[in-house]
């Protein structure tokens, strides 16, 4: 009986260490990739932005200079501007749009099937495929968008050539790339409101409009929040567009990830300074995100 | 006791009144903000018609048509391209002007990189994540919980914000010491580290009754054995979100592809796209006829894997 006993409690003392070592045998892999590419990262990345670093000497510090030296170089601000200005524009055009385009299409009682794949078609597509592709819309001489104004005897534009439209023409690149996302998650929370309560409210003599109003959109405020703190983690790295379309040499549309780029990879090759601007938006993006998390997790 | 046939179910026509002036509106399970009963009344009904005329048609343009222009434009001849005002239904009929972006802009060799990367990264992240949520959700190891939190809080960390110090690593990865830039494996590591994965595969996993493990146990299964032969027959449909997802990020990915392939011989078809269309004298049909190749693999998943790829993205949303 109680050899039994001792018996039945090694061999479960056993498993469990069996179970241990296998579990980190599993875990082996992931916790190596982890480590190399987000968490060793994470910390190097702020040393380095107290570091002066090249490839002749060793790195060595610095303080704060590299924060000194991105306050003193003008294109520092003119890029937080762009990306506010990039971010702030997207949010115009690329927040009420999907929302707007859901609500109806939900309405809609045919081809559900056809809107769907259309609207998602856009994000299916690469990116670099949809920059080059209204490259060739935006060509100032016979590019569609001009083509079309000229047929409607509109006046034409410049379009990503002039300093006061080439935001905006990114904008528009980016908004019809993405919505598409934005508008299916929307659908699917539209689909999830129940019926009594449109049946509630209709029979409370509420209309179609008031339904909108204290039905629908309440319902939806969960996700309308969540994809407004996705938006604008997503556009605050803009950084396809601008390289693609007006290059990464344009003070009008320099955003933050292209001066990064440039900091790192062009211009300076100084990752000291790269890093210190990396750290300043992983501040700024990083309090979005958390907020973002602690929505979604407390949600489920 | 007699067993007969169940009815057949009457042709749902056959419930509405003959005759009607109007087709009826296709019935519907749920209940949206406008019933139908409203939407069927005589004028609400028309201006139905007019919203979705403009709908469609405004989803065809808007959507549809830039598709329709890329693939067309590329069978132009150069000359017919360059046309003031352009033509929308192309004149001259160059499909082989495909065949030379295949060939003279090489794109054959770039393709073929992009598939390698895609399905490379494809399998190491799931061979990674899949392991490392099955330790996770079923062997539950002693600093289990920590693992997994230190492992989500990297989805806290925008990627831009590491292109630096990973870069770095890539260039130099710490202890081994080697180079892995132009290499597949400065793509398929960062890959692997892939935090929703994990987060979704543990949440299925974790939805798995101990029971069935146990008596996988019973039965003489080891840990392993339990992984391969219950749990992943189990989870096929997460198991193809997953790997669904994993393909299309692998072939749409262009900033960290641009830092770390280099060498034009390595590099994928997103970033090729983008120096030649900085660089060099393509024609413009050709480039054009390379953007669609590079959007075919695109659509045809989607076209194949609509339901998963919406599904996924709506369930995607909700949860984080």
């Amino acid at each position: 009986m109680r050899r039994s006993m001792t018996t039945g409690l090694s061999a479960r003392l056993r498993r469990r260490v069996r179970d241990n070592l296998l579990a980190y045998a599993f875990l082996s892999a992931g916790l190596v990739c982890f480590a190399l590419f987000s968490w060793y990262p994470l910390v190097r990345g702020v040393l380095l932005s107290f570091q002066q670093v090249n490839f002749v000497s060793d790195p060595y510090w610095v303080g704060l200079d590299n924060f000194r030296a991105l306050f003193d170089d003008p294109l520092f601000w003119t890029a937080w501007r762009n990306t506010l200005l990039f971010t702030g524009l997207a949010l115009v055009f690329g927040y009420v749009v999907p929302l707007g385009l859901a609500i109806l299409l939900n309405e809609l009682r045919h081809f559900a099937g056809f809107f769907r794949v259309a609207v998602y078609l856009p994000v299916m597509l690469p990116p670099i495929v949809v920059v080059l592709l209204w490259k060739y819309f935006y060509d100032p001489g016979n590019g569609l968008f001009n083509t079309l104004l000229r047929g409607a005897h509109l006046p034409e534009s410049q379009w990503t050539q002039s300093s006061s439209t080439a935001m905006i023409s990114l904008v528009l690149v980016s908004t019809w790339a993405n919505l598409g996302g934005a508008t299916l998650m929307y659908l699917a929370a539209l689909q999830g409101i129940p019926g009594e309560l449109y049946e509630a409210a209709e029979l409370d003599g509420a209309s179609v409009w008031q339904r909108l109003r204290h039905v629908t959109l309440p319902q939806l405020r969960f996700i309308m929040l969540v994809l407004l703190l996705l938006q604008i983690i997503s556009t605050m790295q803009v950084f396809i567009e601008p390289y693609q379309l007006t290059g990464t040499t344009n003070p009008d549309t320099v955003t933050v990830m292209v001066l990064i780029y440039r900091y790192a990879f062009t211009v300076n090759y100084d990752f000291g300074l790269a890093a210190a601007m990396s750290v300043l938006l992983f501040v700024v993006l990083g309090a979005f995100s958390a907020l973002y998390l602690r929505l979604t997790r407390s949600a489920t | 006791m007699d067993i007969t046939a169940p009815p057949r179910p009457t042709a749902t026509t056959a419930s509405y009144p003959l005759r009607r002036s109007r087709r009826p509106l296709p019935a519907r399970g749920v209940r949206t903000l406008i019933s139908d009963l409203e939407l069927s009344r005589g004028r609400t009904r028309v201006w139905y018609g007019v919203a979705l005329t403009l709908v469609t048609v405004g989803f065809a343009l808007v959507f549809l048509f830039p598709v329709y222009w890329m693939v067309s434009s590329a069978v132009k001849s150069p000359a017919e391209f360059a046309l003031t005002p352009p033509t929308f239904v192309p004149r001259t009929f160059e499909p082989e002007t495909y065949a030379r972006a295949w060939t003279e802009m090489r794109i054959a060799r770039y393709f073929a990189n992009t598939v390698g990367y895609a399905l490379g990264g494809w399998l190491i992240q799931l061979v990674v994540d899949v392991a490392v949520a099955y330790a996770l959700s079923k062997l539950r190891p002693v600093l289990g919980r920590l693992v997994l939190g230190m492992m989500l809080t990297s989805l806290m960390l925008p990627a831009a914000a590491l292109l630096v110090p990973a870069y770095l690593t890539i260039t130099d990865v710490p202890i081994v010491g080697v180079n892995l830039l132009n290499t597949p494996w400065a793509l398929w590591l960062p890959a692997a580290a892939n935090a929703f994965n994990i987060y979704v595969l543990k949440r299925f996993f974790d939805q798995i009754p101990d029971d069935l493990l146990d008596a996988a146990n019973l039965d003489g299964a080891g840990r392993l054995r339990m992984l391969w032969s219950v749990v992943l027959p189990l989870s096929r449909p997460v198991l193809g979100v997953v790997s669904i997802f994993a393909v299309i990020g692998m072939w749409k990915d262009f900033l960290w592809p641009l830092l770390v392939l280099q060498d034009p011989e390595t590099q994928t078809l997103s970033v090729a796209l983008s120096r030649l269309s900085n660089t060099s004298q393509v024609p413009p049909t050709q480039m054009i006829a390379g953007l669609v190749i590079a959007s075919v693999p695109m659509i045809v998943i989607f076209l194949i894997f609509q339901r998963s790829i919406i599904g996924g993205l709506s369930a995607g949303g909700m949860k984080g």
